[in-house]
């Protein structure tokens, strides 16, 4: 579908869609495509945050006390990794708007291996809770592993799986999107021209990197 | 439906061929990314579910017709509501207009080649139609009885398919996010040269503040229908009471989405409304920028309304009342619509065609609808009707009376762009006629039921309310026969139409400036625009009175 339409009468750029008659058109519409997009991601976790609100205003004493039951130590090496990720990333859109291959390719690299370490963290996070009952709804168990919990904390747990494993679906979708894009640049598809997909993959890996910097108080620093 | 095998034998002297016929064979409509295309593909979707639950609504009416049970049992008589809601809401009215009319019309409009990411357009048509098949599945696990707003707890514990039916009305969120954000960059992006904000028709104007909802309202819609389903299947406890949830709050989100929603029903009913109004009036739009920035307005205000679901819910008084104010603040740009349409009529030279005759229709059966909407705002008034058969009336009053109207109306006035063919107009108007007596018949009553205390939801009723309610079913059915006829008269146009012109109503709008039916790439060389879509050739300028 690309450049195939038959009145071309200046050169058009391969990766200049049909439909568009620049390429700065092309651009400011992806970026503002992508900037919408965030805006609904932004919407949707806000929901889950009222939900949270919701239940922290009913029952104050109840999050206050299961959350001591969650890994601060954990939770902090995550959200050092994901920010240092975000740094990575912005200096990889640099270095693709500055042609620097070399650069992108290995900052590519290190935020994915960092989204990877962030999904390790979590998957022994997970395990622990999972071991001691910590669980939501159904599988609530605390008691049985002998936890003394205020009533109705399985509801904090249900949150805080509801909340952390939507955020975990977005990084493991992130860790998807940044391999594409690290694929294209090892085919040498970006340049100082053309990298408006890295610019809008590290938009949407900075609101991933956004909501975990949210959570991550919300759910273990509530003392 | 209409699929590409209506080529005309008299396309030899068409330099390009359209965009119907320039590529033939299943494959080419199923990976195509035309947005004309995608937009009929849409048309034959949402028409399809519109006669699947119209006949449902039917079969209600039918049911109703005696005081007793006739043919339903209340359980069926359940289902079949809550499936005629929801089929109705997610699969036909909200994609209706903006994704299968305004797909084809917006670039046409703005002078473009397509909309700003066409394959994503095609992906959201695709979205869409697995939504379609996860709601009709619903059909097959036990269907659903909670309505279409899925209610906690009772949505919990019901031993209906709440989950299959939750998760089709949150894919179907998605394919209305990706079109929304699709139309708004689309109508940032892509205008032609020397279309400047205010020299956008009002179509325009009207799809851009509903693809704005769109895009903020529905992300809302999609963590609302995840939570319920996580309540749901895990317990958490966010929303049922006996684990230390709030039933209430639900509601809060549900309607956060489902308020904003109706205006992504009924605003691109509002900008069609406005084309139909002024070209065959031959008058310029009365009002311009104010009937396009109170579609922004109502956009904007639609946000901060939703508490009036829940007058009787257990909100705090005060709420209840910010509410009402706000709930009537909502009238403000919706009247200023209306009396830019009149005043666009007052003195124009009208022609009284079927898409006229459909603005007309609009005119009176939406005022009523707006107005009954104003009644029920109002906070004491609220609390006699709540839940009676007059929220029924008034919300189809705006949906149906509104939106199902103004969409006939916009299908008479695009079918010959669309396919090239005019439209038997005798047949139109009385498709026309019928709908509209059929219609008032239908639902008129139902505000006096309401008001006389039927409550809504019931499959068997008092006996005093047997007359009414039995007008209302005979209204039903002629409201039938008139959409059959508007089915029927469509169709013959596509197989036995005269062929139309590129532009038989005269319109001034870029969506005529090219031919019927479009090229593929809709214009051949780009338009310059150098003045406002409502400049018809007959007005007269010298500033003398008619």
């Amino acid at each position: 579908m690309s450049s195939t339409s038959a009145h071309d009468d200046e050169e058009r750029p391969w990766f200049l869609a049909h439909h568009f008659d620049t390429v700065g058109q092309q651009v400011s519409a992806a970026k503002l495509g992508m900037w919408l997009f965030c805006c609904t991601e932004v919407l949707m976790f806000s929901g889950l945050f009222l939900a949270y609100f919701i239940i922290r205003t009913l029952y104050p004493e109840m999050v206050l006390g299961a959350s001591e039951e969650l890994n601060k130590t954990a939770g902090g090496v995550n959200t050092i990794v994901l920010l240092t990720s975000s740094f990575t990333m912005a200096l990889g859109v640099r270095a693709a708007q500055t042609n620097n291959q070399k650069a992108l390719e290995r900052n590519l690299l290190i935020t994915i291996a960092c989204a990877f370490i962030f999904m390790i963290v979590k998957y022994f996070e997970y395990t622990a809770k999972i071991e001691h009952g910590l669980l939501p709804g159904n599988w609530y168990a605390a008691a049985e592993h002998g936890y003394m919990l205020p009533k109705y904390s399985r509801v904090f747990f249900g949150v805080y799986f509801t909340m952390t494993g939507l955020h975990g679906v977005h990084v493991l979708v992130g860790i998807g999107v940044l391999s594409w894009i690290f694929i294209r640049a090892r085919r040498r598809e970006f340049n100082s021209e053309n990298y408006v997909a890295v610019e809008n993959a590290g938009l949407y890996w900075h609101i991933v990197d956004l909501v975990w910097i949210f959570l991550f108080p919300l759910l273990y620093l509530v003392k | 439906m209409s699929k590409s095998k209506e080529t005309p034998a008299a396309k030899a002297n068409a330099p390009e061929p359209s965009y119907l016929t320039a590529k033939s064979g299943l494959m080419s409509w199923l990976v195509t990314v035309d947005h004309k295309r995608i937009g009929l593909m849409y048309l034959a979707a949402t028409l399809f579910f519109f006669l699947v639950a119209g006949l449902l609504a039917i079969a209600l009416r039918t049911e109703l017709y005696t005081p007793t049970q006739d043919f339903m049992s209340a359980a069926t008589y359940n289902k079949v509501f809550t499936l005629h809601g929801a089929i109705m809401v997610f699969l036909f009215i909200i994609p209706s207009v903006p994704a299968a009319l305004g797909n084809f019309i917006l670039p046409l409009m703005l002078g473009a080649k397509d909309v700003a990411f066409p394959k994503l357009n095609l992906l959201s048509f695709y979205i869409y139609c697995i939504a379609a098949v996860m709601l009709v599945t619903t059909l097959f696990l036990g269907s659903l009885d909670t309505g279409w707003t899925f209610y906690t707890p009772y949505s919990k514990s019901t031993g209906t398919a709440v989950i299959m039916a939750t998760m089709g009305a949150f894919v179907a969120g998605f394919s209305s996010i990706l079109t929304g954000v699709n139309f708004v960059v689309t109508v940032h992006k892509m205008r032609a040269p020397g279309m400047t904000w205010n020299r956008m028709p009002l179509m325009i104007w009207a799809i851009y503040a509903t693809a704005l909802i769109q895009v903020m309202a529905t992300p809302v819609l999609a963590i609302t229908l995840f939570l319920l389903i996580i309540e749901r299947t895990l317990n958490i406890g966010i929303f049922d009471p006996a684990l230390g949830g709030d039933p209430v709050l639900y509601q809060h989100f549900f309607w956060f989405y489902s308020h904003p929603a109706v205006y992504i029903m009924i605003l691109p009913g509002f900008g069609i409304i406005s084309e139909l109004v002024t070209v065959h009036s031959r008058k310029h739009i009365f009002g311009y920028r104010a009937i396009a920035l109170s579609s922004v307005a109502i956009a904007v205000i639609s946000f901060i309304v939703w508490g009036h679901h829940m007058f009787v819910s257990g909100q705090s008084e005060l709420a209840g009342i910010v509410f009402s104010f706000l709930t009537f603040a909502v009238a403000v740009p919706t009247a200023i619509k209306v009396f830019s349409w009149v005043a666009t009529l007052y003195g124009g030279s009208i022609r009284f065609n079927t898409p006229m005759w459909y603005a007309l229709v609009f005119l009176w059966t939406f005022t009523v609808g707006g107005l009954t909407g104003v009644y029920l705002g109002t906070l004491s008034v609220d609390v006699h009707l709540h839940d009676t058969y007059f929220v029924v009336a008034h919300f189809h009053y705006v949906m149906v009376g509104g939106t199902v109207v103004a969409f006939i109306g916009g299908l008479f006035h695009w079918w010959p762009k669309m396919f090239g063919r005019m439209f038997n107009e005798t047949a139109g108007k009385i498709s026309a006629l019928l709908v509209f007596i059929g219609f008032n018949t239908t639902f008129m009553t139902q505000f006096f039921l309401g008001h006389q205390g039927m409550p809504r939801r019931y499959y068997a009723y008092l006996p005093e309310y047997e007359v009414m309610h039995q007008v209302s079913t005979i209204g039903s059915w002629i409201l039938m026969v008139g959409l059959f006829t508007v089915l029927g008269t469509l169709l013959h146009a596509i197989k036995y139409g005269a062929k139309a012109p590129s532009n038989p109503w005269g319109a001034v709008s870029l969506d005529w400036q090219t031919a019927s039916p479009p090229i593929e790439h809709n214009f051949h060389d780009t338009i310059h625009v150098t003045g406002s879509p409502y400049d018809f050739p007959e007005i007269d300028k010298s500033g003398a009175h008619h």
